[in-house]
């Protein structure tokens, strides 16, 4: 017990320590507001919407397409629907499967990075030959393929996302276990007896976290924007869903004469990904200037 | 060196019989019967028992993918099942449509991209550093269907300037017609400009800190002796690798850019074949998609090679 609320705290102290740290970097300290506001969206979106999300009026003629006003703040698209109660409600499911889909490509990923540098020799051979088949393919292409046979459907998207972010996290996290493992806390470690499930969580796993964090801010900006290029092109998440990309894809036909229904959409993809960005900057600095306090003491 | 070629195309060859499991196991794993989606709802059970015997589907699946790639190997690609057509016939003229998009857009973008981003990493954190870096920023954030259509509100609808759509008539040359290919280039370049330009920036920042160029700059080179010589050399070398990657990149990104604009090239006919079902259009395209990816990375790694004795020697 007493070491599971020490652990805690050091967690907590480590989270705590890294986001003053992002924050004494200029871009984290843009980017957090920004990503912060998206995730009171996703949070919160559904209940402060003035309006449904996928509801249409009784008479869809005299609600279509009008331009923002001070009854719709954004708009309405061409089934009368309010275009900002929509975007409020998209953040929610863009960014849950987005963190779904880098949880589990983190998981995947590390699991067959750790043990095939671990492991070494034929198997890592191997398996690192599958890795670089599966990223000979063009992420989308993979992602299109894979969907198109499972079907859409949030949680294929997420998988399907997950999946096809696995081997470059694979490969991150093999590089990082071959220079560990050939560390001498890792040799005592095996010196002393200990199992290989002790060594993987308890040497390794925590040596390779700082690289794992970086990496899984990286996978969460591409995540999105797959999600949205998915939605985009009709093969991620449903009508009458108010997914951004699908939105965005839907207003194209009304381009001309309600710009709006397309721009607020974009709007709100470009700023959640540029505070994204932001914020991976942000931590890559971070990092760095750790890593740099250590070196010098 | 040759051997270092020779093992390279080598592992390219299982590359891609790797890659052509992948498509044909996704693509037999299909739920919904083929023949059955063929002949339609009103099919009989006997004729679409029949259809399934024509196609070859009741055989089992790892002779169904010897007897397939085989072919493929041979130059026959097989007929598709939606528009009635030899496969070769329909591929040959999209590929040469998206080709003139790729080429265009990196013979542009990646030039522009270097010579930024080396300046931006000779002199970094100076205000116009700062302004370039945070256009690449914003660059790589936009998905490329934002930018498409932004630019296409911009210049066909509120400028009028552009045609909106990239629509190919039968038997018109897109070279003749230029300004149908703007709009795709345009959208194709803002991406790949901000990676490669990310990268060399760092790159060259990294390259401009170690001591041979300082002492290069200490012995009185002229900086641009010290750019040209010292600087850009070992600064390309990553950069080639991700050049090659955006190569592949740039494969999806043409899906989405072809679809905003309705340009009818290799990604536009992914997507119809996967709207259509129709299996063997599919097959090939997505082989033809991932084999042109593993080839630009074999490319990348030769010059890489060419470049760096350490690779090849070791």
């Amino acid at each position: 017990m007493m070491v599971i609320l020490s652990r805690l705290t050091s967690i907590r102290q480590s989270i705590i320590n890294t986001l003053s740290m992002i924050l004494r970097t200029w871009s984290g300290r843009i980017a957090l507001p920004i990503v912060l506001l998206h995730l009171i969206l996703a949070i919160f979106g559904p209940w402060l919407a003035p309006y449904s999300p996928t509801e249409m009026p009784a008479s869809i003629e005299e609600f279509q397409n009008l331009p923002p006003s001070p009854q719709f703040w954004l708009g309405t698209d061409q089934y009368g629907r309010d275009v900002l109660s929509r975007v409020m409600c998209g953040a929610t499911s863009l960014i849950t499967t987005a963190a779904a889909s880098t949880a589990l490509g983190i998981v995947l990923g590390t699991s067959v990075g750790m043990s095939s540098g671990y492991k070494g020799g034929r198997v890592d051979e191997i398996i690192m030959r599958i890795m670089d088949g599966l990223m000979s393919f063009p992420t989308l292409l993979l992602a299109l393929l894979v969907l198109f046979t499972l079907g859409p459907s949030r949680i294929n998207i997420a998988a399907t996302i997950g999946f096809v972010s696995m081997p470059a996290i694979a490969r991150v996290v093999r590089s990082t276990t071959l220079s560990l493992k050939t560390m001498e806390f890792v040799q005592s470690a095996r010196l002393r007896g200990e199992s290989t499930t002790y060594i993987i969580f308890n040497e390794l796993l925590p040596n390779v976290m700082p690289v794992l964090g970086v990496e899984a801010s990286v996978r969460f900006s591409y995540a999105i924007l797959s999600i949205a290029s998915l939605g985009f092109l009709g093969l991620g998440v449903q009508p009458p869903s108010p997914d951004w990309g699908l939105m965005i894809s839907q207003s194209r036909r009304f381009l001309v004469i309600a710009p709006w229904v397309a721009l607020a959409p974009m709007g709100a993809i470009v700023s959640l990904i540029v505070g994204v960005n932001l914020l991976v900057d942000g931590i890559k600095q971070a990092s760095g200037m750790a890593r740099e306090k250590v070196e010098h003491g | 060196m040759v051997r270092f070629i020779v093992r390279r195309i080598g592992l390219i060859c299982i590359t891609l019989l790797v890659v052509s499991v992948v498509i044909f196991v996704i693509t037999e794993l299909l739920p919904g019967d083929v023949a059955a989606m063929i002949l339609g709802k009103e099919a009989t059970p006997q004729s679409v028992e029949r259809l399934r015997e024509e196609l070859g589907l009741n055989r089992p699946a790892y002779e169904r993918y010897l007897s397939w790639i085989g072919d493929v190997l041979q130059g026959n690609l097989g007929n598709s099942y939606a528009m009635k057509l030899p496969i070769t016939d329909i591929v040959g003229r999209r590929l040469r449509y998206s080709a003139i998009l790729a080429v265009f857009a990196f013979l542009i973008g990646v030039p522009l991209a270097v010579a930024t981003g080396v300046w931006a990493g000779v002199y970094p954190n100076t205000k116009l550093d700062r302004l370039v870096s945070m256009t690449a920023l914003v660059g790589i954030s936009v998905p490329e269907f934002v930018t498409g259509l932004l630019l296409m509100l911009l210049f066909a609808s509120t400028f009028h300037l552009l045609p909106s759509s990239s629509i190919i008539l039968p038997g018109v040359n897109p070279l003749t017609s230029p300004q149908i290919l703007i709009m795709p280039t345009l959208t194709i370049i803002a991406v790949l400009f901000a990676y490669i330009m990310r990268m060399t920036r760092a790159n060259v920042i990294e390259v401009v800190r170690t001591d041979y160029v300082r002492t290069a700059i200490l012995k009185g080179l002229p900086m641009r002796q010290v750019i040209v010589k010292h600087v850009l050399p070992n600064a390309m070398l990553p950069t080639i690798t991700v050049i090659a990657s955006n190569f592949g990149w740039m494969l999806g990104g043409l899906i989405i850019v072809e679809n905003v604009f309705a340009y009818p090239g290799i990604g536009q006919l992914l997507l119809r074949s996967i709207e259509n079902r129709d299996i063997p259009l599919l097959e090939i395209v997505s082989l033809i998609i991932a084999g042109t990816y593993a080839i630009s990375n074999l490319i990348a790694d030769l010059s890489y090679a060419a470049l760096d004795p350490r690779v090849r020697l070791g």
